[in-house]
């Protein structure tokens, strides 16, 4: 085959399939090229016409220059996880043409760039070329250099819109959102959108095999990605203190914090300041410690009901968290594997003194540096017990950016009510990519537990108070901040302490604090999500995952019921494992354990923590980097139970 | 920390603050250090400037990291929390907790190891972003509870009490301040009350991160023949630059500000009223001008002397509130109405996500 003439897949005799919503569509382009943006366009588009849609970035750690892919799957059915065939692919990036062409599945689809002459490389029969010049028609079009990038970008979401059925409409109708104000960039996006479309539409039978059509399945949804919606479940659990230290892939959970408190934290007090009339340290004279006063570039500037500290290390970060914690700020930091191993020192202190803070870890792949875009879950050990000595943490695991907005809020109530810290661990592909989830829902009824806190009212009527004394049937004693009354005053101290909070070396007081902690953490559990449990009739094994593993470890469960394999399905949600967690694995003979790392780490930790024989657990490890298949789960839950 | 109770002696009625209370109020439990601590004579000068100063005990948060000097803490002030945390991160552990409540006054207890070596950066970032913090180093040069290695405050050519000679440089924390763009630097000596007291006054009334120098020998590893540390050493080689009266209040005449062509008196006003009241500088230095005593402590330096006083201030530098903009109000003390914006503009926000 020597031409690039189209090949249409009916004629080389091969089965025709469903494939109205229901296919995968790869972007290939070269990164900081905007093509991002492109790429969200065409999602959105394809949402807005009620078709249920996902889309994954797959990044290199590069700012500009290197290949990068998006995948898309669009599916009637609502089903959003990856999935192993491409059956059309957008190949827009020369350097990674042969290899996308190679991905595609037979009788699959590659639209490319025919500007220029293809570079050699092996054709092939089974797929179909189709070819736009892009390049060519927006060179033509337009003047400016950089525009001519950007908009050839627009130029195949056009093409893409001719061949794949999506309402240009729509499109439009993004646009002009995008671009409100300023008509000259809508006008040249509409135009690049149109070349692209006019030229695929004349020169194609549109639409493919492969389309979209309109549905009513994304009413009551949204797309967002993860770290967004952590920085909306923070901002609306009250959190006024932030601290943190630039990392991939957590740098846009302050990014968005950082806009949103700016547009919806504004203080409500009168300008000008009336510095002195912020409670002075003193009282009256003969001298004063003077309350700060103005003095800023810019005086008049509005005032924020929030601080966001940008550290110098994660180090900082932690600390700063954990002493606003302390003060009775609800504070938190966010950062990614390496962030987190620097932060296990001052993790151990905030448990051992009984300190409320936050930390979101948007998980990358490790070791070291290792892949800072792409995607693991392999933090969970460390974060289950970071710090050295006799260390255990909450962990929360939202499996998706909707339940990352509730368990930043169940984070902060937790943190609080129980006095210690709260990780919640999401990942990359949580983190960085828009997924389709039902919308983010909020009761105004909701108050803060902010736990126990002695006002100074109530040490008042107090003739004696005691850190760690008087703990409630949660293991948690009431804490005083500073500044209400001296009677609440105590020492916080990381050495070893007894119940009074007074500094011990003696066994037996050093061990009742010590065993008050972990019966602490157990109790604690009770007030964590608890795991979702899906039962089939006629199930022999379970399947167990946890967070973004959810998606693609369902579906698998589900294709492979369909085969005649019914299985049950447990997603853990929080760690320490509440007792249905425990009972589901007494409950099979056999359950394989689904996640992105290794070595197994929930396997390993489901059988430390609940005593649960390892061997009786099987174990299906996707840690490339990349967000398992549903094809790899399948296969290797059915390499797990030998059937 | 461990702690002994103090044992009440009566004695003649004490004098009492304008709280109504008597230093007795300002102290804590007996210290544990070795008889003879530079470090008690530092507790004891806190102990008499926050009486002096009229401190209501509860509106002060005590902090330290790791070390003899972060024991100190429990040593003073026992109406006051305590925060003893970990080796070398005070300075991030105070700024979240003046984050959560700027109206409080926060004192910060390290030692050389703690700020100079382990915790360097954080000093460096702290006093860069000017938090309100009133920052102790209690310096030795040399690492006690470990039994005696030298740290970054030992000088060139100390010798420790085995005869080992210190060869690397010692970072002076008055020299990096000033290249940092620090909002107070002062340097004391634990065992010169008398001018350590109005250093800590004043150092209390600054708007920003304050730092203070305090030579505090180590009775046990460092304060022998041939230590550039040890009481007698200090003694011969501390020159006072400057002598500060304790702040004092407004109106108390018109500011002199600038500098002192002859040397003697100066007032430097402070952003939040009333004065700095130096009896005395030497001609030519001007304690707001961070270029004059840049070279002036250099020269000091270059012959061996251990410059005290306060030596550099400038007041018109805002904190790390007033820079961020954030409420006047603590906090951690703001209703949680005004926190959450509901769910109308949740639904509002959604709309992008459409």
């Amino acid at each position: 085959m020597s031409s690039l003439t189209a090949t249409p897949w009916e004629a080389a005799g091969r089965p025709a399939r469903a494939a109205v919503n229901d296919f995968t569509l790869s972007i290939a382009t070269v990164n900081g090229t905007g093509s991002a943006s492109a790429n969200a366009l065409f999602v959105r588009a394809v949402f807005r016409m009620g078709v249920p849609v996902s889309g994954k970035n797959l990044l290199p750690s590069n700012i500009q220059g290197m290949p990068t892919w998006y995948e898309v799957r669009i599916s009637g059915t609502g089903h959003t996880a990856r999935t192993a065939e491409r059956h059309v692919v957008a190949a827009m990036n020369a350097q990674t043409l042969a290899q996308d062409v190679a991905a595609v599945a037979p009788g699959g689809y590659v639209l490319y760039d025919s500007t220029a002459p293809l570079p050699s490389m092996p054709l092939r029969d089974d797929v179909t070329f189709l070819g736009v010049p892009l390049g060519h028609l927006v060179a033509e079009t337009f003047e400016d250099p950089r525009q001519r990038v950007l908009l050839r970008n627009v130029g195949y979401v056009g093409a893409l819109a001719a061949l794949l059925e999506v309402d240009p409409e729509t499109v439009a109708a993004l646009l002009e959102e995008r671009f409100d104000g300023r008509p000259a960039l809508r006008q040249a996006n509409e135009r690049a959108f149109e070349l692209g479309y006019d030229h695929a539409e004349a020169l194609f039978d549109c639409p493919l095999p492969f389309h979209v059509a309109p549905l009513h399945a994304t009413t009551g949804k949204v797309l967002l990605d993860g770290n967004t919606a952590v920085a909306l479940g923070c901002l609306y659990a009250g959190a006024t203190v932030a601290a943190w230290y630039p990392i991939t892939p957590a740098t846009s959970v302050m990014d968005h914090f950082t806009e949103l408190c700016t547009r919806y934290r504004r203080a409500a007090e009168p300008e000008p300041d009336a510095a002195a009339a912020a409670a002075p340290t003193t009282a009256a004279a003969p001298t004063t410690v003077a309350a700060p006063t103005g003095g800023t570039d810019e005086p008049s500037a509005p005032r924020g009901n929030y601080l966001i500290l940008q550290a110098e290390d994660e180090l900082a970060a932690i600390g700063m968290a954990v002493g606003a914690g302390w003060n009775g700020a609800r504070a938190f930091t966010a950062t990614s594997g390496p962030g987190l191993s620097l932060m296990g020192e001052m993790l151990g202190l905030a448990y051992y003194a009984e300190i409320p803070v936050v930390v979101v870890d948007v998980q990358r792949s490790g070791p070291s540096t290792g892949m800072p875009t792409r995607t693991q879950q392999a933090d969970l050990v460390e974060a289950a017990y970071a710090s050295h000595g006799d260390t255990k943490h909450l962990l929360l695991f939202p499996a998706d950016p909707h339940e990352c907005f509730d368990f930043a809020v169940t984070a902060f109530d937790c943190a609080e009510r129980c006095q210690t810290p709260v990780l919640l661990l999401t990942d990359f592909d949580i983190g960085m990519n828009d997924w389709l989830v039902p919308e983010l829902a909020w009761d105004d009824a909701y108050r803060p537990d902010r736990g126990r806190v002695l006002s100074a009212a109530d040490l008042a009527g107090m003739e004696q108070y005691l850190r760690y004394s008087d703990r409630d049937a949660d293991g948690v004693a009431a804490r005083t901040l500073p500044g209400a009354d001296s009677k609440g005053a105590y020492f916080t101290r990381g050495s070893g302490h007894d119940r009074l909070g007074a500094y011990t070396e003696d066994p037996d007081r050093y061990r009742e604090v010590v065993d008050h902690l972990a019966a602490k953490h157990t109790a604690a559990a009770g007030r964590l999500p608890p795991p979702i449990v899906e039962h089939r009739a006629g199930a022999r094994a379970g399947v167990i995952a946890f967070g973004s593993t959810d998606a693609a470890a369902r579906e698998a469960v589900e294709r492979m019921a369909a085969r005649g394999m019914p299985m049950d399905y447990l997603r853990v949600r929080s760690f320490p494992f509440q007792p249905a967690v425990r009972e589901f694995l007494d409950g099979h003979d056999r359950c394989v354990v689904v996640e992105q790392n290794r070595d197994g780490q929930l396997r390993a930790l489901l059988s430390t923590e609940t005593g649960a024989a390892i061997d009786r657990l099987g174990s299906v490890r996707c840690y490339g980097g990349l967000p398992p298949t549903v094809e790899e789960i399948v296969d290797g839950i059915t390499a797990e139970l030998g059937s | 920390m461990p702690s002994i109770a103090k044992p009440l002696v009566p004695r003649a009625p004490l004098p009492r603050n304008a709280l109504g209370l008597t230093v007795r109020d300002y102290e804590g439990p007996m210290s544990t250090l070795c008889a003879g601590c530079g470090h008690d004579s530092t507790t004891a000068a806190l102990v008499q400037a926050l009486w002096q100063s009229s401190i209501e005990p509860h509106r002060v948060v005590k902090l330290s990291g790791i070390g003899c000097s972060s024991k100190t803490p429990t040593y003073f002030l026992r109406g006051a929390h305590g925060f003893n945390s970990v080796h070398g991160r005070m300075v991030p552990i105070a700024t979240g907790a003046n984050a959560a409540n700027r109206d409080l006054l926060y004192l910060g207890i390290s030692g050389d190891g703690d700020a100079l070596s382990i915790g360097l950066g954080h000093l460096c970032h702290g006093i860069r972003r000017n938090v309100r913090l009133v920052h102790l180093i209690e310096n030795n040069g040399v690492y006690g509870l470990t039994k005696g290695q030298f740290s970054p405050g030992a000088d060139r050519g100390s010798a420790s009490p085995r005869g080992e000679r210190n060869d690397l440089s010692p970072i002076d924390p008055m020299l990096l301040g000033l290249s940092l763009g620090a909002t107070f630097l002062a340097r004391g000596f634990s065992a010169d009350k008398v001018h350590l007291v109005p250093l800590l006054e004043a150092a209390f009334a600054h708007r920003g991160f304050a730092l203070i120098d305090v030579i505090s020998p180590c009775v046990q590893f460092n304060n022998h023949v041939g230590s550039t540390k040890s009481y007698a050493a200090t003694r011969a080689r501390e020159v006072q630059v400057t002598d500060l009266l304790a702040p004092i209040a407004p109106a108390a005449g018109p500011p002199l500000a600038g500098t002192v062509p002859d040397g003697g008196v100066l007032d430097v006003p402070m952003a939040g009223g009333g004065e700095l009241r130096f009896r005395s500088v030497p001609p030519g230095y001007d304690p707001t001008d961070r270029t004059s005593v840049a070279v002036h402590l250099a020269e000091h330096a270059g012959r061996g002397e251990v410059p005290t006083g306060l030596l550099f201030v400038d007041e018109s530098v805002p904190d790390v509130h007033e820079r961020h903009r954030s409420t006047q109000q603590p906090l951690n003390d703001v209703p949680f109405e005004q926190l959450c914006p509901g769910a109308g503009t949740l639904d509002a926000i959604q709309a992008a996500y459409r």
